[in-house]
């Protein structure tokens, strides 16, 4: 078997190692355009504060691609894949043949279209190493940043930056920060919370023109700025499978075995859209922990143990400023509501279920609420007074349920 | 592999398995002393109802999706199928405490707050200290032969 994994991150990863779990011999080549060895996207704000060093940035170990018996072709693109001929052809000329194909592309930063960006020196995106590398090299003590975007990434480039410039405003499109991880309520007290390490937020106020140094807004309002961060979304990379003629919409399409329409081609990571366990719609959760397991799944499947991966949905982990919060699923649904001076709780029921959930503050043991919304349990007959104190294994009063689950038994029933 | 389980039927929520749990990760020798300058918490955690208890640690699982959500890279499971946390690496951003279905990692505390979860002693080669402390032999290391 000749595998080709397009991308070395969290998906192409856990492609890797699911194909290793079933076919120990298979070559496996791995191609990507970044130069550096697996990393960990999520740190690259830690790095940029200079919490986490070069050393501490791999996903894996420097051993990981001679273990497993890897190929590597870093620092060169992939430009076109051939479903009928079953190559790839790289940026050097190379054509490479494959029997089973991982696109694990990922994502790029969205540059949205304000007037005058695409010529401005101190606009830059903020999504791999190289372009937190190449912004820690932009900024200083001096540095006025504006960063166009509040959400997950617009917020850690903010947090990553906060403490090494002169000051920080953050200009969101819609309401609130976080708009499509958080409520207003919950939002609001992040914000108060990010507002204390000298950050300003502007919201419904949509970035209008750059010229210059100055960045005017649709209000008219201008914001004087010496490096720009274009933090407003990410765009799937699916023209690989697009152009080659497979199913495409935002993102790729993919079944539960990470197929998609073209022959022997998987897909797996940002780059598709999956199947929310929790609403039953198609969409991109472009997150680490759904990007491993699908990309895992996938593996085993080309190498001829089919897995299907129907487990992915939304959930974050997050913290800004030592202010953990953890969030997941749906909030659709009938509410919970405990909130205090500094810490909130929403869970979200329907249909005798738990859909949803934000906490912030205590996020203790929120695995538990997890794996009740992830399974479906069906909360007939469960405590929920105990539920809705704090996660725990007690709420299942079924002694034989509890004791199974306990000993380390799945929650599903 | 050989595992910890709980007897709930003879648990008294004492409570004793987790400040054994906490002072046998403190590195300390002596207990009064690793208390007072601060424990970590116990890897272990006791539910308690007044009818029903139990304490409940990491289930080393077969498919443990706490290693697969790492967003680091920083949980892996040794040669000798116990998962562990890499605390060098560790940034706390508390994946795992989000997906683990068992609430059985814990968040460390101080300035560097990483995740903590139970490793089975195999540092320091002895039976788990919670089980080696049970007064009432609520807690079992016994390989029941599931994974
Ligand atoms: C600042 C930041 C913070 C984040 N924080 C979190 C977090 O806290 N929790 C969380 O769950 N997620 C977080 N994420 C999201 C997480 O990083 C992604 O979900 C994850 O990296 C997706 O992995 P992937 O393998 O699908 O794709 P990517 O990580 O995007 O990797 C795709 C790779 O493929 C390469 N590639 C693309 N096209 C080609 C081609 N044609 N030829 C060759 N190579 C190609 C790309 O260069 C890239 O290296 C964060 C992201 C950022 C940027």
């Amino acid at each position: 078997m000749n595998y080709v994994v397009i991308g070395n991150s969290a998906a192409a990863v856990g492609c890797v190692e699911g194909i290793r779990k079933v076919d120990a011999t298979g070559a496996i080549t791995l191609i990507s355009d970044e130069s550096h060895r697996a990393y960990s996207r999520p740190l690259i704000s830690y790095w940029l504060s200079g919490k986490v060093d070069d050393e501490r940035m791999y996903y894996r170990n420097e051993d990981f691609y001679e273990k497993n018996h890897v190929k590597t072709l870093l620092g060169v693109r992939v430009t076109a894949l051939d479903a009928a001929a079953k190559t790839v052809t790289l940026s050097d000329g190379t054509v490479l043949p494959y029997d089973s194909l991982m696109v694990a592309t990922g994502s790029r930063p969205f540059v949205p279209p304000i007037a005058g960006v695409q010529d401005c020196p101190q606009a830059v995106t903020f999504l791999d190493w190289d372009s937190a590398r190449r912004l820690k090299g932009m900024v200083n003590k001096k540095s006025r940043v504006v960063v166009l975007g509040a959400g997950l990434i617009g917020l850690k480039v903010t947090e990553g930056l906060a403490g090494h410039v002169a000051g920080i405003t953050v200009v969101e499109m819609a309401a609130h920060l976080m708009p499509s991880v958080l409520d207003d309520d919950s939002a609001a007290m992040l914000q108060r919370h990010i507002e204390k390490n000298g950050v300003s937020f502007i919201y419904e106020d949509p970035a209008a023109k750059v010229s210059g140094n100055l960045l005017t807004l649709g209000s008219g309002r201008e914001l004087a700025f010496d490096v720009l961060v274009l933090a407003a979304g990410v765009r799937p990379n699916v023209e690989l499978v697009r152009d080659a003629g497979g199913t495409v919409n935002r993102g790729i399409i993919v079944n539960s075995f990470m197929q998609t329409s073209l022959p022997d081609v998987y897909a797996a990571g940002d780059c598709v859209e999956a199947m929310d366990v929790v609403s039953g719609a198609r969409k991109i959760m472009a997150l680490l922990p759904n990007a491993y397991m699908q990309g895992e799944a996938a593996g085993k499947t080309m190498a001829g143990a089919p897995e299907g991966f129907e487990k992915s949905m939304p959930m974050n982990a997050i913290g800004f400023f030592g202010m953990p919060l953890c969030t997941a699923g749906d909030y659709d649904g009938e509410a919970y509501v405990k909130i205090e001076e500094d810490s909130f709780k929403k869970l979200f029921f329907k249909d005798d279920r738990l859909v949803g959930y934000i906490l912030i503050s205590d996020v203790d043991r929120a695995g538990i609420y997890t794996a009740l919304i992830r399974e479906k349990v069906d909360l007939k007959g469960v405590d929920l007074e105990l539920l809705r104190q704090r996660p725990q294994l007690m709420l299942f009063s079924n002694k034989a349920d509890r004791k199974r689950i306990v000993a380390g038994g799945s929650i599903t029933q | 592999m050989k595992k910890v389980f709980a007897i709930e039927e003879f648990c008294l929520a004492c409570h004793l398995c987790e400040y054994n749990c906490a002072f046998s990760h403190s590195g300390m020798k002596d207990m009064v002393k690793a208390y007072k300058s601060g424990f970590q918490p116990a890897r272990i955690q006791v539910e308690e109802s007044g009818e029903i208890n139990f304490a409940l640690n990491c289930r080393h699982c077969s498919d443990p999706v706490c290693m697969k959500a790492c967003i680091t890279g920083s949980i892996s499971r040794g040669e000798d199928g116990v998962i562990r946390v890499d605390t060098n690496k560790c940034v706390g951003c508390w994946t795992c405490v989000m997906t683990c279905p068992y609430g059985a990692v814990v968040r460390g505390r101080g300035d560097r707050k990483v995740a903590l979860k139970c490793d089975l002693c195999t540092e320091s080669g002895n039976t788990p200290a919670c089980v080696e402390g049970c007064p009432n032999r609520a807690l079992v290391f016994e390989e029941r032969g599931d994974d």
